[in-house]
């Protein structure tokens, strides 16, 4: 990636950033911890690296595809949307409103361009092992990603997910784990420690990589190391910050919920467009 | 496939069924859980050996899988016990494959007591109840062998998730080649004016027929219907014979709350008050044994449905 090009989606992300802000601070609360810790993950996927994708027709065959296992993150998958097209940006300012199309938690039949229906934790990793297995069988050559939270890795779902992916041979899903070690009752070593992550992934016969989350160049590497390993599904953890770019509540454990005024998200904007 | 009659259990009929739609149409999938010794399905490997989706002892991340594999026009069908497929995996049955709108094909086998010895941790009593209230799914279980053929096609051209209960031993024939199944269709097996028993499921419509014909024996003329579709209720069906009869005895392998006594009195309440009396598992867990002490001790036999079918008859 050149410095341009990088330049550009760092931009992007930013641009995402005050979507999501503006998204969220419009209802005045919600998910925004988990939304900002994975747009710069989103960025790079849905500005860079998905291919076959097109606004115009969401549903195109042979797309890449994302499943947003850790759906509460909606808001932040919107804004992506919303900026690349898919639906008018004004929707973003209905999020959660009655007869939205756009709901706290990722629904593929209400949101142009979501790919699966997610929010109970643990259940997008196996419907995104089922779109990879899919692909294979289409022999499509398409990627599947998959973005999970690491409160989420205490489902067991996961980890079953984890296994059949293997045994399948699914090289052609690239998950993303976002690592910002915050959950709702505490930090995750707290309350359920997940280390050590890259030894477990590594045991259930993964293909491991540990990356800085808000790093697009890195984790631009990461994803083409994925894409390069045959027959081993692949896992990026990502060290994330959660609510990254919101400066009221930056790392803290409470903005992974949180009831904001409108004049605390209008300092936020200000605060990250002057980063 | 062979003739139906020429079968000697319902399980190998599903699986040939499913080779025979699977020929024509490489969406079909099966998958398994551990279970397809059990479920009968090798045949179909053997068939069609990447088609047959193992997943392991890991029923929860089955049914996701099967609901991403639907997302992308797969049709999977998705074996395992009753009690595994509903209880074990009931939110990704229910989120997954449903809320998302999925073609999930999910067939929980040994319904009830036909669990037999392997006992209470494994009869699914409530599978019926737990999967009426998930919305727009068809719940179906099928009275004999041609109507599990007929049945499983319909399933198969449903373009929706379906949740069907599977008794894999034993064949018995009700109907003929010539009957007509459709999904959400009651069918008459025997006509009657006194009282109508209405059952679901091979064992239960087995004991419904035997029961109607005791009641003969005492000049009560009792109609069958094979309510082989739970949800959608055929409630044209149900208020024509409430309406005939005017005393319904419902007959169901499975927890009588909210199963299809429970489907036939909310139906009927708000439309045509008529007696239903209930015969199925009263409030009561599993336990092991062999079929005919599990029939008796949950009061599923054809003496209970005939009592229940008198009590019916005195209270119109």
């Amino acid at each position: 990636m050149d410095t341009q090009e990088l330049k550009h989606l760092q931009n992007k992300a930013k641009e995402i950033r005050q979507l999501t802000i503006q998204e969220i601070g419009n209802l005045g609360l919600g998910h925004i911890g988990g939304s900002l810790s994975i747009v710069d993950i989103l960025t790079l996927l849905y500005y860079k690296m998905m291919e076959n994708i097109d606004p115009l027709d969401p549903r195109k065959e042979g797309r890449d595809k994302l499943v947003l296992s850790k759906g509460h993150a909606g808001p932040a998958l919107y804004s992506v949307l919303a900026d690349k097209g898919y639906f008018p940006k004004e929707w973003l300012m209905t999020l959660n409103q009655g007869g939205t199309n756009l709901p706290s938690h990722c629904d593929m039949n209400r949101t142009p361009g979501v790919d699966f229906t997610t929010g109970s934790l643990g259940q997008g990793s196996s419907a995104a092992a089922g779109i990879a297995l899919a692909e294979k069988f289409k022999n499509s050559g398409a990627t599947t990603y998959l973005i999970i939270g690491d409160g989420e890795s205490q489902e067991g779902q996961i980890w079953e997910m984890g296994m059949f992916a293997a045994q399948y041979k699914l090289d052609n899903l690239i998950t993303f784990m976002d690592y910002n070690k915050l959950q709702i009752d505490g930090t995750t070593s707290e309350v359920i420690d997940l280390e050590d992550i890259v030894q477990k992934w590594n045991g259930f016969g993964w293909f491991v990589q540990r990356v800085d989350g808000h790093d697009i160049e890195v984790l631009e590497e990461a994803v083409l190391k994925a894409k390069a390993q045959s027959e081993k599904p692949s896992i990026i953890i990502c060290d994330t910050i959660k609510a990254k770019g919101f400066s009221p509540a930056q790392g803290l454990q409470s903005s992974h919920h949180m009831a904001f005024s409108k004049e605390v998200a209008q300092k936020a904007l200000d605060d990250l467009l002057a980063e | 496939m062979k003739d139906i009659t020429s079968y000697t259990d319902l399980r190998a009929i599903y699986t040939d069924t499913l080779i025979d739609l699977g020929k024509s149409d490489e969406r079909i999938l099966v998958m398994e859980a551990d279970l397809m010794s059990a479920s009968g399905t090798k045949p179909f490997k053997e068939a069609n050996p990447t088609r047959l989706i193992n997943c392991g002892v890991a029923e929860a991340n089955m049914v996701g899988v099967a609901s991403g594999l639907s997302s992308q026009g797969f049709i999977p069908f998705v074996n395992t016990f009753g009690c595994f497929a509903t209880r074990r995996a009931y939110d990704q049955f229910f989120l997954s494959a449903n809320y998302a709108r999925q073609n999930v094909k999910l067939v929980g086998t040994d319904p009830g007591v036909t669990a037999t010895y392997n006992g209470g941790t494994h009869m699914p009593f409530c599978d019926a109840a737990l999967t009426r209230v998930i919305p727009d799914l068809v719940v179906v279980e099928p009275g004999d062998g041609y109507s599990l053929h007929h049945l499983l096609k319909a399933v198969y051209e449903h373009k929706g998730s379906v949740y069907m209960r599977l008794q894999r031993k034993g064949n018995p024939i009700v109907h003929s080649k010539d009957t007509k199944f459709e999904l959400g269709k009651g069918i008459v097996v025997q006509d009657g004016s006194d009282v109508t028993l209405i059952a679901t499921g091979a064992l239960m419509l087995s004991q419904a027929i035997e029961a109607a014909k005791e009641l003969a024996k005492e000049n009560i003329k009792a109609a069958v219907i094979d309510m082989h579709t739970i949800k959608p209720l055929d409630e044209e069906l149900t208020l024509a014979y409430a309406k005939k009869t005017g005393a319904i005895v419902t007959c169901e392998n499975a927890q009588m709350i909210g199963g299809l006594g429970g489907a036939v009195s909310e139906f009927l309440s708000g439309t045509a008050p008529t007696i239903v009396r209930r015969v199925g598992v009263q409030d009561l867990f599993g336990e092991v044994g062999q079929l005919d002490y599990l029939i008796d001790r949950f009061e599923l036999t054809p003496e209970h449905i005939v009592q229940e079918a008198k009590k019916a008859i005195s209270l119109k």
